[in-house]
């Protein structure tokens, strides 16, 4: 029986194999970032450790990094001491490091595809859950913990259970591509699947809509896999994907015979059998707005807030989680999305902080301005999304539109920066979770694509982006 | 890692589904770069007002429940972000062993890291343990929970209840193969970054 690509991987990175025991798995790729690796090097130091292999492994600063000037010091005294830490780190263990001033620092998951580090058909590994981005280019992206970083760091392998496979098929045509985008077929297949859908499996993305996305397209897809609950997900590499990775800055030397061998292997066999599978049809989806506090609990931009009942489906436990989330959210069933008004909006995360997001989100507002009740700002998902973009001069429709225009990092998806909500603030964010309080103590998050959030931040509410003319 | 024990305590019911990692520990504490203390952060905007008082409707700050070893939550709990400051939060509070219908993956292996042992039963007996006001035990040898009524059985995969029986340290146990991953090398086609 033939293989899914999944299978293939995980088959060519076996060191030990045992029956009903995990499986050794080794990593070629490690990603450190400061927030989850201070303790795993303390672990290497107690047990006087190396780092097996400084030549797999990169770090980066992102998750607390100021977006402002960056010539100041730091003033959050904690997150200083957490970014030195990783300094320190990095130095004492020979680690490559793209810090606060290297023009190569960003989120970590932005950073990696753009300078070549990112290969298909390879493992790789990070503390961080968004990790699964990494997938939208044929390499299985494992989020992982501190103690596991610690583990690859000291290793370069893993202990992990084979998860079972997960096609999710995208079948269709979107009528409007610049009004329809990525995010809102991930936060359709999640919206359909669950937040817990995925528990347990890899996705693979296969079919007609997922071959017509650009390589960001299928990032933005990839990376959310982790609020579908999977383990990671994954897309089989093509040529946009080969022609994406061709002369970057740490691009193999042997790029050309890398292509060659991926080309016969890297694709899941015609008569390969998935364990699961869902099917999404793209031909009529809408844009998505998440309404509660987790990103399953979503709707159309023209449909009413759903009553707990019609959301939960007769599930009592998810009814009274809809209740408390509506509660949480200020809001009411049966309000349409469109009279949602909002406060504050972001765009930026390792799911849209790319140039084509940020391409996409400029045109919707080049010459109009930010509604006056409404803060925006755009985050760089890098510091080379930041440079290209400003070579575009989308910086200039941005901040002539009263957008701030910031340096990158992670910011207001998470808010460990001085980026955040303050209690009450409603937020179109281009991020990947809505959780209570994520954004801010008592900020309230709703996800949506960047063309979204771009035409929510001029009209001060929530605007369906296909009544736009957006050619 | 120190092995695990078997637990004998009454147990705190949080009837919520998909509690998420940024509510176990918010980020405001990931800054810190050790392992130890996060038990005080443990649940932190359900714990306490923005004065930082308890919020006396919250479970953790009902006295009856101090003392506690065991949770029991609703279906996908630890789902988000990987941080591992949950389980060092849950561990350092003083819980042991966390009951659901189902775990997120990062972080149910996250819990086997620090020995904490993540118990995952129906929905219906988690139900049921929600309601339950006697002391109940866990013993992990057996793969048995004893509650004042009745014996409930356990699934767990022999590899994880060694691991946590034996508290043992992953890394040493990688390093008897040392061989075996330099054999990898050797063969692997994927060149380095740098």
């Amino acid at each position: 029986m033939g293989k899914t690509l999944f299978e293939k991987i995980w088959e060519s990175h076996i060191v030990v194999t045992k029956q009903n025991e995990p499986d050794l798995i080794y990593i070629d790729r490690h990603l450190v970032h400061e927030v989850t690796s201070p303790q795993a090097f303390d672990g290497l130091r107690m047990n006087n450790r190396k780092v097996r292999r400084p030549d797999l492994t990169i770090a980066t600063m992102d998750h607390n990094v100021p977006t402002s000037d960056r010539s100041l010091p730091i003033l959050d005294q904690t997150s200083a001491v957490q970014i030195k830490t990783l300094e320190t780190n990095c130095k004492d263990f020979g680690i490559k490091l793209f810090d606060i001033n290297s023009p190569n620092q960003g989120i970590v998951h932005v950073i990696g595809p753009q300078l070549g580090i990112t290969l298909p058909g390879s493992t790789i590994v990070c503390g961080d859950s968004h990790t699964s981005t990494h997938g939208a280019f044929g390499a299985l992206a494992l989020g992982i913990g501190t103690s596991e970083v610690e583990h690859v760091l000291a290793s370069q392998t893993l202990w992990l259970e084979k998860p079972k496979t997960f096609e999710v098929r995208v079948e269709g045509k979107r009528s409007n591509p610049h009004a329809v985008t990525a995010k809102d077929i991930i936060l359709s297949i999640i919206k359909n699947i669950g937040t817990a859908g995925g528990t347990g499996t890899v996705i693979e993305y296969r079919g007609e809509g997922i071959n017509d996305l650009s390589m960001d397209e299928r990032m933005t897809i990839c990376n959310m896999s982790i609020e579908g609950g999977a383990r990671a997900g994954l897309i089989a590499p093509d040529q946009k994907t080969f022609d994406y990775l061709q002369d970057r800055e740490y691009t193999p030397k042997n790029y050309e015979s890398l292509v060659d061998s991926w080309k016969d292997t890297l694709k899941t066999d015609s008569d390969a059998t998935f364990d699961k599978q869902f099917i999404l049809d793209i031909n009529d989806i809408a844009p998505q707005v998440s309404w509660g506090t987790n990103p399953g609990m979503t709707c159309d931009v023209d449909e009413p807030i759903p009553s707990p009942d019609e959301y939960s489906n007769g599930d009592a436990n998810q009814k009274k989680g809809a209740e408390k989330a509506l509660e949480y959210m200020d809001l009411k069933s049966g309000t349409m999305i469109e009279d949602i008004k909002i406060d504050r909006v972001f765009i930026g995360s390792c799911t849209n902080a790319r140039l084509e997001d940020l391409i996409e989100a400029s045109k919707i507002i080049q010459g109009q301005k930010v509604a006056s009740s409404v803060n925006a700002m755009v985050v760089p998902g890098s510091q080379m999304v930041k440079r290209q973009a400003e070579e575009m001069g989308l910086d200039k429709i941005f901040i002539d539109a009263n957008f701030e225009w910031r340096e990158a990092g992670c910011s207001m998806c998470l808010g460990m920066n001085p980026d955040i909500l303050s209690p009450g603030e409603r937020c179109a964010s281009t991020s990947n979770r809505n959780f209570e309080g994520r954004q801010g103590n008592g900020g309230r998050t709703h996800l949506v694509s960047p063309v979204m959030a771009a035409a929510a931040a001029i009209n001060g509410h929530f605007v369906d982006v296909r009544k736009l003319d957006l050619n | 890692m120190e092995p695990f024990e078997n637990v004998k305590s009454i147990v705190t019911p949080l009837d919520k589904v998909n509690v998420d990692t940024d509510q176990i520990i918010p980020k405001q504490f990931l800054k810190l770069v050790q392992k130890s203390g996060f038990g005080k952060f443990l649940f932190f905007n359900w714990r306490y007002d923005e004065n930082e008082n308890m919020k006396s409707d919250f479970i953790l700050n009902d006295p009856k429940y101090d003392g506690s070893k065991i949770l029991v939550a609703g279906d996908n709990f630890g789902c988000g972000s990987s941080r591992e400051h949950a389980v060092w939060a849950l561990d350092d509070y003083g819980f042991s062993v966390i009951i659901s219908s189902s775990f997120a993956d990062i972080f149910f292996s996250n819990c086997f890291k620090n020995g904490i042992l993540p118990i995952s039963l129906e929905s219906q007996i988690v139900e049921k343990l929600l309601q339950e006001t006697s002391p109940i035990e866990i013993d992990l040898e057996n793969q048995i929970i004893k509650t004042s009524s009745e014996d409930i059985s356990f699934e767990i995969n022999s590899h994880k209840k060694k691991i946590l029986l034996e508290g043992l340290d992953d890394i040493a146990q990688t390093f008897q193969f040392e061989d075996k991953i330099s054999e990898f090398e050797e063969k692997s086609t994927v060149p380095s970054v740098l």
